[in-house]
């Protein structure tokens, strides 16, 4: 038990490190302010995009004379021409280039150039960006939290769980009892355990942690198509894994119907393979994204009518959303998990056709 | 457009944190949660049936100690019967026998008094022959004369004394 508390601790220290690894390049070693922010018209549909889409590194706030303080975030860029290149994305900011790399104008994506600055190729964008960022942070919550909790677990015999251990344990048998089993069935639920858990809590913390509008949260996590879709990739494939020959007898020969309708059916049931995860994909990003949208708006209000009054009415508006994402947080993380429980239990599942 | 196009980077960092989230969580969260849950659910399963089996015991046992106890009580009033029987049983043959030795002492006592009696009668048969004889002699003394119708005289008279 000892190693494992000590291997839970170098995790943590680890990922801590990393955390205040980016911090160096902050904002105040560029004193370079963009003087014309200050002045520049409140455009709300950029301000919300800015948020949602990921960026190089984190924005925390704009003074007052228009200077941004950010956290630069490691920039991990692969291209042919160059190989591998590593730098801070303060290097790029303002519109520098570092290496050849700067941001393209017209897509804000990083470009590489050739001296007389033109574009050569996009090379491949490997950086810890804000949403890794946040998701690392998020990582580290959950082991924080988990090997804890799990250490505790495996001491004592028969534990009576304690303090926060007795908030997270009737959410772990919940999704036992409430989705995995009735889902998936008593004989085959514990492979899927690992996973669906780990999907949960992964959702759960990081929607949570995107509601909390200060650094270091705050980051658009789950509400990234990128991300959502290596989760509902990550069921497809356990899906078709786990798939039993009933699974696959239902896709190319349905029980039931006649053989001359297969050209018809086939493709039908492979769309509905595929549309599975597909919308497992588009709840969880459209979910979330639309919840920052809608408290961003509704922020954006009092700059939109430069009125302090308008406060009154959008903060209890806010605040009304907030409450209600907090709960979207939790669906969404359970409407997630039990729809992959069902997927899985739907392909594992031994069917019994009259 | 750019919102729902995923990017290479973030797919990639997504997949590796996920994995190696899900790796060490397997290992040292979930199992040993989801183990603890389980023996948690089984201990209290079987304590909870450990305590219907105690309930059950209990009652079997009470209802046992009720039996015992009725039979305890049929036995108490058999053996009370039977004594009462057997005191009964004793003052009749006391009775009995008393009687029986109370009529034997009578009888004996009866007999005793007859023969008493007969002896008495004898006796006094015996003093009265004597005396007759001895009245007979001062008779014949006196009159020595006497006739035969005399000494007939005599002995009826002697038969007359005779007692029953």
């Amino acid at each position: 038990m000892n190693c494992l508390q000590v291997l839970s601790k170098r995790i943590f220290f680890v990922l801590l490190a990393s955390i205040t690894f980016w911090f160096p390049a902050s904002a105040s070693d560029h004193p370079v302010a963009e003087e014309k922010t200050a002045h520049e018209e409140f455009i709300p549909g950029e301000f919300i995009i800015d948020h949602i889409k990921d960026s190089h590194d984190w924005h925390i706030l704009t003074k007052k004379n228009g200077e941004h303080v950010s956290v630069y975030l490691p920039v991990i860029l692969y291209s042919q021409n160059s190989g591998l290149n590593f730098f801070m994305s303060g290097k790029l900011a303002h519109g520098h280039s570092y290496l050849g790399f700067a941001y393209s104008e017209e897509t804000g994506k990083i470009v590489e150039m050739n001296e007389a600055g033109e574009t050569i190729g996009t090379p491949l964008d490997f950086s810890i960006t804000k949403t890794v960022a946040g998701m690392m942070l998020a990582a580290v919550v959950i082991l924080f939290l988990f090997l804890r909790m799990g250490n505790s677990y495996n001491k004592t015999k028969n534990i009576v769980p304690k303090g926060f251990n007795g908030f997270l344990e009737p959410m772990i048998v919940f999704i036992r009892d409430e989705i995995a089993i009735p889902n998936i069935g008593h004989h085959k639920y514990e492979r899927f355990m690992p996973y669906l858990l780990t999907a949960f809590f992964f959702i759960l913390v990081n929607n949570i942690m995107g509601l909390i509008p200060f650094f270091p949260f705050g980051a658009n996590v789950t509400g990234n198509i990128a991300v959502t879709m290596v989760l509902a990739l990550i069921t497809f494939v356990i899906t078709q894994v786990s798939g039993t020959k009933d699974h696959w007898k239902h896709v190319f020969a349905t029980p039931g119907v006649p053989v001359w309708l297969a050209p018809i059916m086939i493709p039908v049931e492979l769309i509905g393979l595929f549309s599975k995860p597909f919308a497992l994909m588009i709840r969880l990003f459209a979910n979330i994204t639309a919840g920052h949208i809608v408290v961003l708006s509704l922020v954006s209000l009092i700059f939109i009518f430069k009125a302090l009054w308008v406060s009154s009415v959008s903060i209890p508006m806010v605040l009304f959303i907030d409450v209600l994402e907090i709960l979207v947080a939790f669906l969404q993380a359970y409407v997630f998990t039990l729809l992959s429980a069902l997927f899985i239990g739907l392909a594992a599942k031994e069917h019994h056709h009259a | 457009m750019d919102l729902v196009t995923p990017g290479i980077g973030l797919i990639f960092w997504t997949t590796f944190i996920f994995f190696l989230l899900l790796i060490i969580l397997r290992v040292f969260a979930w199992k040993p949660i989801l183990n603890a849950v389980k023996n948690r659910e089984a201990s209290i399963k079987s304590a909870l049936d450990s305590a219907e089996k105690a309930k059950d015991d209990m009652k079997k046992l009470q209802s046992k100690n009720e039996e015992i106890l009725q039979k305890a009580k049929q036995e108490r009033e058999a053996l009370m019967k039977e004594a009462r029987e057997v005191k009964d049983r004793i003052i009749n043959e006391a009775k009995e026998k008393a009687q029986q030795e109370a009529a034997k002492l009578i009888e004996s006592a009866r007999l005793n008094i007859r023969n008493e009696k007969t002896a008495a009668i004898a006796e006094i048969k015996a003093q009265v022959a004597i005396l007759s004889v001895e009245i007979a002699e001062k008779i014949l003394r006196e009159k020595l004369t006497q006739s035969k119708e005399q000494d007939a005289l005599i002995s009826r008279l002697l038969d007359d004394v005779k007692i029953n």
